[in-house]
């Protein structure tokens, strides 16, 4: 009813009045072009621009001092993408990255995915403040989390390992160490991030109709059983989704290292993104560049494989 | 059946419990003396109380300066983006004109491109056009987002076109259509965009850590890092306060306005 109508209004207001001739841009499309043009001029300027930009410089030998005559370089071929990956601290910041998402992202997705369940199915009151209450990480400054967390970590007067004291563990020096440094920004990063995963889990959960667990019920399924083949496979293009953005967020990964390790100690924390940083700072503007570009690849593929696996669906 | 709703509540309250500590750790640190932030073992609620570190902030750091620019930064983030964020957003939803799939096509494939890819040309360019170092340079990048416009005309879509076929029965023109009937409607969706923007505005910290050289253009989280990373490493007091400093109005800016902080975060996942 209402697209009929909306067509017919359509169709007498684009007849072109008789004995004039049809204006070359009607009305609506010369409005459009006003309300897109301020975007379009400043995504042009600060965003497709310097994307451009950045996969030019990376064929380049562009140093910081050409910054001001940045088109006066020579073309280097791939040379910094091969010299990226001869380079032995890109490739253990490349390794480090990938165990912070292999790692890293499962964990915040199962750490999110139970609080979604507790707070749709278990805390029937208070839930509100529940899910505020997990969520108020998300929305603070990573910059500050890192700084507190570095006094949680600190190994005698912190707060873990006077908790660990309680049960009588003696935790290690979890920053300065080589194999804790890693798993200490992980769980800080599970800490900060599960919320974000959660209220999108707790979206998809609230969107299952009852009648479906009812019938499991009436199967004669129990709640684990119900939850792995009913929830579950319903929940699958939502745990898709949040794997691939938390994996996207994870792969740039670059604050944490920054304020609490500065990539130590001996580089075993040092990432893609605070490397590519490093070199940027050490003004190699062509070398930082391709490995930024190396890391926007990986996620382009990723993100290209989860529009696959959703299609498939 | 009692028992069970009873450990649940535990489970969820041990939760809350692990989330709110560090946050309670800063807050009671901050008022810490250094003596006592490194005492082993450490003590939770301060023994000898004082505001020394929150002075320190005010006098030997220039935190109220850091504060302002972080504010004024936010604040023309957000109004740029309320504002150019529904212009395309309506467009892309409600207007019909030629490009306009390839336009949406080529902002959302944008949403995934890591800031550490722009950043070097885009360091480049500011620079060169002057405005390294300025509120320009720190603010001009971030005047629009592909997650807005996103966010924006998913919204558009939802409002039903009668509405606009009304308006020109009524004889206004398409841009009287999308300022005095339309966007009045999209209150909600501007407050979610609103807040969003400037809470990741306010905890940026890349853009502004290259572009912001000089300590009068710092924002909050560039101050933070430096003196954490640079020679106050050491003044834990001083840290822990500053972190207090650079939370605390936005997570009281969040619990005014969760609801739509949450709505946000669920659309973009369901889309």
């Amino acid at each position: 009813m209402t697209v009929v109508t909306e067509r017919e209004t359509r169709a007498v207001r684009r007849t072109p009045p008789p004995g004039r001739p049809r204006r070359k841009i009607s009305r609506e499309s010369a409005a459009a072009w006003i309300l897109v043009l301020p975007f379009v001029l400043l995504f042009l300027a600060f965003t497709a621009g310097p994307v451009l930009g950045s996969l030019g410089m990376s064929f380049t030998d562009i140093k910081q001092r050409d910054l001001r005559t940045p088109f006066a370089v020579n073309g280097v071929g791939f040379g910094n993408y091969v010299k990226a990956f001869q380079d032995e601290t890109f490739r253990k910041a490349a390794f480090n990255t990938a165990y912070f998402v292999v790692l890293g992202v499962p964990l915040t997705l199962v750490v999110a995915l139970a609080a979604a369940v507790l707070l749709d199915r278990g805390v029937k009151r208070f839930q509100a403040l529940f899910k505020v209450g997990y969520y108020l990480p998300v929305v603070t400054s990573i910059v500050a989390i890192a700084v507190i967390w570095r006094f949680v970590l600190a190994p005698d007067s912190g707060l873990l390992n006077t908790v660990l004291g309680w049960v009588g563990i003696d935790g290690p020096n979890w920053l300065a160490s080589k194999t804790w440094a890693m798993p200490s920004l992980i769980a800080m990063a599970v800490w900060r991030n599960f919320g974000s995963a959660m209220i999108i889990f707790l979206a998809g959960l609230q969107g299952i109709p009852q009648s479906v667990e009812e019938a499991g019920q009436i199967d004669g399924a129990g709640s684990w059983q119900r939850f792995r083949y009913l929830i579950m496979p319903l929940l699958r293009p939502t745990i898709l989704f949040t794997s691939v953005t938390t994996g996207i967020g994870y792969l740039q990964f670059f604050e944490e290292p920054f304020v609490m390790t500065q990539g130590g100690p001996l580089n075993s924390t040092i990432s893609v993104s605070m490397y590519t940083y490093n070199q940027f700072g050490f003004g190699n503007y062509g070398l930082a560049t391709a490995m930024a570009y190396i890391l926007f690849v990986v996620i382009a593929v990723i993100t290209f494989i989860q529009f696959r696996l959703l299609r498939e669906k | 059946m009692m028992r069970r709703t009873w450990w649940i509540y535990l489970i969820g309250v041990l939760g809350l419990v692990a989330v709110a500590a560090p946050f309670l750790w800063m807050v009671l640190g901050s008022f810490k003396t250094q003596g006592e932030l490194l005492r082993v073992p450490p003590t939770w609620l301060p023994q000898d109380a004082t505001t020394q570190n929150y002075d320190d902030l005010f006098s030997k750091a220039n935190f109220p300066r850091y504060f302002l620019n972080s504010a004024l930064v936010a604040l023309v983030v957000t109004a740029g983006n309320l504002t150019f964020c529904s212009m395309i957003g309506y467009a892309l939803a409600k207007l019909r004109f030629k490009g306009r799939n390839a336009l949406f096509v080529v902002v959302m494939a944008t949403l995934m491109i890591p800031g550490m890819v722009t950043f070097v040309p885009l360091f480049v360019l500011v620079t060169n056009a002057g405005l390294a170092n300025s509120y320009p340079g720190l603010i001009l990048p971030f005047l629009v987002s592909p997650f807005g416009v996103f966010l924006m005309r998913q919204f558009f879509l939802g409002l039903p076109d009668d509405l606009m076929d009304a308006g020109r029965v009524d004889g206004s023109g398409e841009l009287g259509i999308f300022a005095r009937i339309m966007l009045p409607l999209t209150r909600p969706a501007l407050a979610t965009l609103g807040i969003l923007t400037f809470l990741g505005s306010w905890n940026n910290f890349l853009w502004p850590l290259v572009i912001a050289q000089t300590e009068d253009k710092y924002t909050l989280p560039v101050a933070l890092a430096l003196y954490s990373t640079g020679q106050n490493a050491q003044n834990y007091g001083l840290l822990m306060a500053g972190a207090v400093v650079v939370v605390l109005p936005v997570l009281v800016m969040f619990l005014a306005f969760q609801r739509h902080v949450t709505k946000g975060i669920a659309i973009t996942g369901l889309k």
